[in-house]
């Protein structure tokens, strides 16, 4: 049984992202993201989603914890 | 032949001062990047500070164990994600019965019948997605899955490294990294689209 072109796109949404598809399902993706708005936009939400996720899920260090590690290493050092 | 004396001493004391001191500057030039990546693999703000407290304090008392050269970065998160394990976050292998895994598109799908099929294109439409949702649908990943989402979505880091830091296979990795972003997208879908 074949998939749906668009159901086999899905299936390789996240590799074609992380760049780990082989030769020929690079081939296969691209040559049906080319003709396919459908599957076109969906692949660029997904690469949007990602950079979003980065960016508002990382928090930066809180201030005060620098100090706290430097200070590790000084006890560190006289043990 | 002679015996080292007190100069070969001397110099063996003053090299391996310098390797140490530069381990302990080049780890905590790191530090922000180690809590970044703490910061979502558990619950709350003061967790992740007390874990990242304690993979340093294990990490200066054995920097001996560092291979110079190899990454460092994924060598303070192997430290992190063991005392994280050894906290007490055991592994799930109950066989809890498997959630409904929801295809690549379906976050995709949702915004689409919210926003409209064109707004997919632009690069804000991700926007109607809160920080807090974000945040959120990490947290709700379970956490085997959550930790590899995280090191490798979050960290940056390598499928090998994350391989490599968490000890298991590659395969591993990417499958629960697929599972773990379906999840992820799942949980968004179910919360707040505005």
């Amino acid at each position: 049984m074949t998939l749906d072109p668009c159901d086999r796109c899905e299936e390789l949404l996240q590799d074609f992202l992380d760049r780990t598809l082989t030769d020929v399902e690079w081939k296969e993706a691209e040559s049906h993201l080319s003709g396919c708005d459908y599957c076109a936009r969906r692949y660029k939400f997904e690469e949007s989603l990602r950079r979003y996720v980065r960016t508002t899920a990382t928090e930066r260090m809180p201030p005060g914890l620098m100090d706290k590690l430097t200070e590790l290493r000084r006890l560190d050092a006289t043990a | 032949m002679s015996e080292p004396g007190p100069d070969t001493d001397a110099r063996r004391i003053a090299t391996e001062a310098r390797d140490r001191l530069r381990f302990e500057e080049d780890a905590l030039a790191l530090a922000d990047q180690v809590y970044r990546v703490a910061r979502r693999l558990v619950g709350s703000r003061e967790e992740a500070e007390d874990l990242v407290q304690e993979t340093y304090a294990r990490a200066f008392r054995s920097w001996r164990s560092f291979t110079p050269g190899t990454n460092l970065r994924a060598w303070l998160l192997r430290i992190l994600t063991n005392l994280n394990v050894d906290r007490g976050r055991k592994i799930q292998r109950s066989p809890r019965t498997q959630p409904l895994e929801e295809g690549d598109y379906y976050l995709a799908n949702k915004m689409a019948s919210a926003a409209g099929e064109e707004a997919l294109e632009t690069d804000d439409v991700v926007e109607r997605l809160s920080q807090d949702s974000i945040v959120n649908a990490l947290s709700g990943i379970p956490p085997q899955f959550r930790d590899v989402v995280v090191l490798v979505d979050i960290g940056e880091f390598s499928y090998a490294d994350a391989a490599q830091i968490l000890d298991v296979p590659i395969g591993t990795v990417m499958s629960r990294l697929h599972r773990g972003r379906r999840a992820l997208k799942q949980h968004l879908a179910e919360g707040a689209i505005s």
